[in-house]
């Protein structure tokens, strides 16, 4: 029997980066940008988180570790290094009107360079004598979940619903909130007509430059968050190299996946998660190559997902159409 | 003028085309500010002279022979491609699937080389493999592309996740055909029978496969900026309406420029595996089809500039890796100083296509 308790709740904890990941990413590019950064971005935003606890545990060890201050601290780092990704994703696609996809691929391979530099030399830069980045203290704080009766917590509903860290109803909320935004309030009203037809809303007065700058820096902070997550929470506080893998890219497969809809994302983004891991859950015998076949799982279903909204080519489910372009007030 | 309207500090308008002396010497000027700022970088991370630090660069590219047989060598990779998704890009087709399409090459080519011996001689091997990765490839870009000109499905987007299909695709056969068992990868394939290696021309190991780039390039030039083919991939790329006003079919020219850029692709795979390094992992391209788009847009999709582009990417990532093993700092140290020049790079182009007007001082009317 295929065991649904253990597999959703780590279907959930995998799917969370994803979540954080896709709403950040649909907020950017319902601006009309296209961020292939987010890959980058989310590893500066969880490098960043790691350097802020690190130096924070090395200066306060044992008793002095305060919970409160070990989340803030990280969580500071983690905002600002992707805030300034995003800023320098802006800078260079809207105000010098750069090409969108290079510019996301080159933040991508610096951030995942930044990432994977930090997280193997911090340790030597700061002459410190641990053999590896292990924040157990500041983990522990992020991991701690809702002081629940051990009835509870041991049932099926606690294990389902109430057995994560804060991030992740954070995470939903961010999601619920930012698709509230998008679809019911003037301010989202108006960022969908920057994606749309940039054209258009200049001439309504919407100030273009401030929607794009605005909806891609929050987007890249929320996609920072998902680094945060992924290796405060699901890590348990190891840098690991790599270990992040293509999570960055799946988060922009889910947007497609979702068509652009950040509260489809949170079902979604479990889903995603699911097949992320369905290979450790499927017994598969002595046939270990099988299981790279089921890894290919969530891109597959995203390509289908990307062919059928293009075949019914219905007007809600299609890209903002000005997705990818630099908006120039003088060209036409 | 009205005097409530507030005349903004500057303004910004399109450039009319500089001369290419200018243009090249804005690129120029920025990728010294960016080396300057890489210096820095690099001076507060290891406490090192700056100049050092590129004396550094420059030997781990050109330090011995063999660097720099190594240095041509992941030159005449990237180059190929570059040269492969460069027809797509002219047409403003963004084709980020390099990877997969050379990934599906390198399989195709791998596929050939274990299958086939006993069954035909090395040449008729050789032969299968050339063909069928080059198929492989095509097929691959194929497969969006056919989707792009029948109902407009994004074609960044499907490319890329083609990827990541073909990379996990690439580790099932790895698992499959490993050797030895139980090791997870396939290891140097035909190690003492030597089937299905291209030859080696005289004792230069790499030599082939920068003669085959260094042919590609041009022929890639000629079809590009010569051919009937290449002016329908401009005028596609320029505006898709005057295309098909002047009675270009559209979807056939989205078809077969995906099904060429696919197929150099697939070429680049079996360079890889056939003479490179006659073996296959998922990580055989090394992000290459990532890489090739930055070079092809540095290098303004001009396939002979694009040597230049290449060649600056690989020598920096070469350098800053012997910087990372000199001061044992980590390998990734390279894709920070990439980034930062990329960064330069890309923001440079701003001042090549547009220019800043400022304000008049008040009074001054022309």
């Amino acid at each position: 029997m295929f065991d649904f308790i253990s597999f959703i709740p780590r279907a959930v904890v995998q799917g969370i980066p994803l979540l954080l990941g896709s709403t950040g990413e649909t907020l950017t590019e319902k601006s009309g940008n296209l961020n292939l950064g987010i890959p980058g971005v989310m590893y500066v935003g969880a490098i960043c988180g790691v350097i802020g606890s690190f130096f924070y545990e090395q200066s306060h060890p044992g008793d002095a570790f305060q919970p409160l201050v070990g989340i803030l601290i990280p969580l500071c780092c983690c905002l600002i290094g992707s805030l300034l990704m995003g800023l320098l994703y802006c800078f260079l696609t809207v105000t010098l009107r750069a090409n969108q996809n290079v510019t996301g691929l080159a933040i991508t391979t610096f951030g995942v360079g930044f990432g994977n530099f930090f997280g193997g030399s911090l340790i030597k830069l700061s002459g410190s004598s641990l053999p590896s980045i292990i924040l157990t203290p500041t983990s522990n704080a992020f991991r701690r979940s809702l002081p629940l009766s051990p009835a509870l917590a041991g049932s099926w509903f606690g294990k389902l619903f109430l057995s994560y860290g804060f991030l992740a109803y954070i995470a939903v909320i961010i999601a619920l909130t930012a698709a509230y935004v998008l679809s019911r309030t003037r301010t989202g009203l108006h960022l969908r007509a920057v994606g749309e037809s940039p054209n258009t809303a200049d001439a309504a007065g919407i100030n273009v430059a401030r929607y794009k700058y605005a909806a891609t820096c929050l987007g890249s902070v929320i996609a920072g968050l998902g680094g945060l997550y992924y290796v405060m929470d699901y890590a348990s506080g190891v840098w690991t190299n790599d270990a992040f893998g293509d999570r960055g890219w799946l988060a922009i497969a889910l947007v497609i996946f979702t068509i652009w809809r950040p509260n489809v994302g949170v079902l979604a983004s479990f889903l995603f998660g699911g097949l992320y891991i369905l290979h450790m859950y499927i017994p598969s015998g002595m046939n270990l190559a099988i299981k790279e076949i089921y890894k290919m799982a969530p891109y597959v279903v995203t390509i289908i997902v990307l062919i059928i909204t293009s075949m019914r080519n219905k007007r809600e489910d299609q890209p903002p159409a000005s997705l990818g372009l630099a908006y120039f007030r003088e060209e036409r | 003028m009205n005097n409530k309207t507030r005349e903004p500090l500057f303004h910004i308008a399109k450039r009319a085309a500089l001369p290419w002396y200018r243009t090249w010497a804005i690129r120029g000027g920025a990728l010294v500010l960016a080396l300057i700022v890489c210096a820095l970088i690099t001076t507060l991370v290891t406490g090192e002279n700056p100049l050092q630090v590129y004396v550094a660069i420059f030997k781990g590219s050109f330090g011995t022979s063999r660097k720099v047989w190594v240095l041509l060598q992941n030159v005449a990779m990237l180059l190929c491609v570059s040269l492969a998704v460069t027809p797509a890009f002219r047409m403003r087709c963004w084709n980020l699937g390099g990877e997969g399409q050379a990934l599906i090459g390198g399989l195709a080519a791998a596929a050939c080389m274990i299958l086939l011996p006993g069954k035909l001689p090395n040449w008729a091997v050789i032969v299968c493999m050339t063909v069928s990765s080059i198929l492989a490839g095509a097929v691959w870009a194929g497969i969006p592309a056919l989707f792009k000109a029948r109902w407009n499905t994004n074609e960044t987007l499907f490319t890329l996740m083609m990827n990541y299909v073909a990379t996990q695709l690439v580790a099932y056969y790895c698992v499959v055909w490993e050797s030895p068992k139980g090791s997870g990868n396939i290891g140097i394939i035909n190690p003492n029978t030597q089937i299905g290696w291209f030859p080696q021309i005289g004792s230069y190991k790499y030599l082939l496969n920068i003669l085959i780039v260094a042919a590609v390039c041009v022929a890639m030039y000629i079809y590009l900026n010569f051919s009937k083919h290449g002016y329908e991939i401009a005028v596609v790329g320029e505006s898709e309406r005057t295309a098909r006003y002047v009675g270009i079919k559209v979807d056939r020219v989205i078809i077969r420029t995906m099904l060429l850029s696919g197929a150099v692709c697939g070429l680049a795979g079996l360079l890889l595996v056939g003479s490179t390094n006659h073996t296959l992992t998922p990580t055989i391209v090394d992000g290459r089809g990532f890489t090739a788009v930055m070079v092809s847009w540095l290098a303004k999709f001009n396939p002979v500039w694009m040597i230049l582009t290449s060649f600056l990417l690989v020598f920096l990532s070469r350098g800053a890796g012997e910087i990372a093993t000199r001061f044992s700092l980590n390998q990734s140290f390279g894709d920070i100083l990439t980034g930062v020049i990329l960064f330069f790079i890309i923001g440079s182009e701003f001042f090549i296509n547009y220019r800043i007007i400022f304000r008049r001082p008040a009074g001054k009317e022309d």
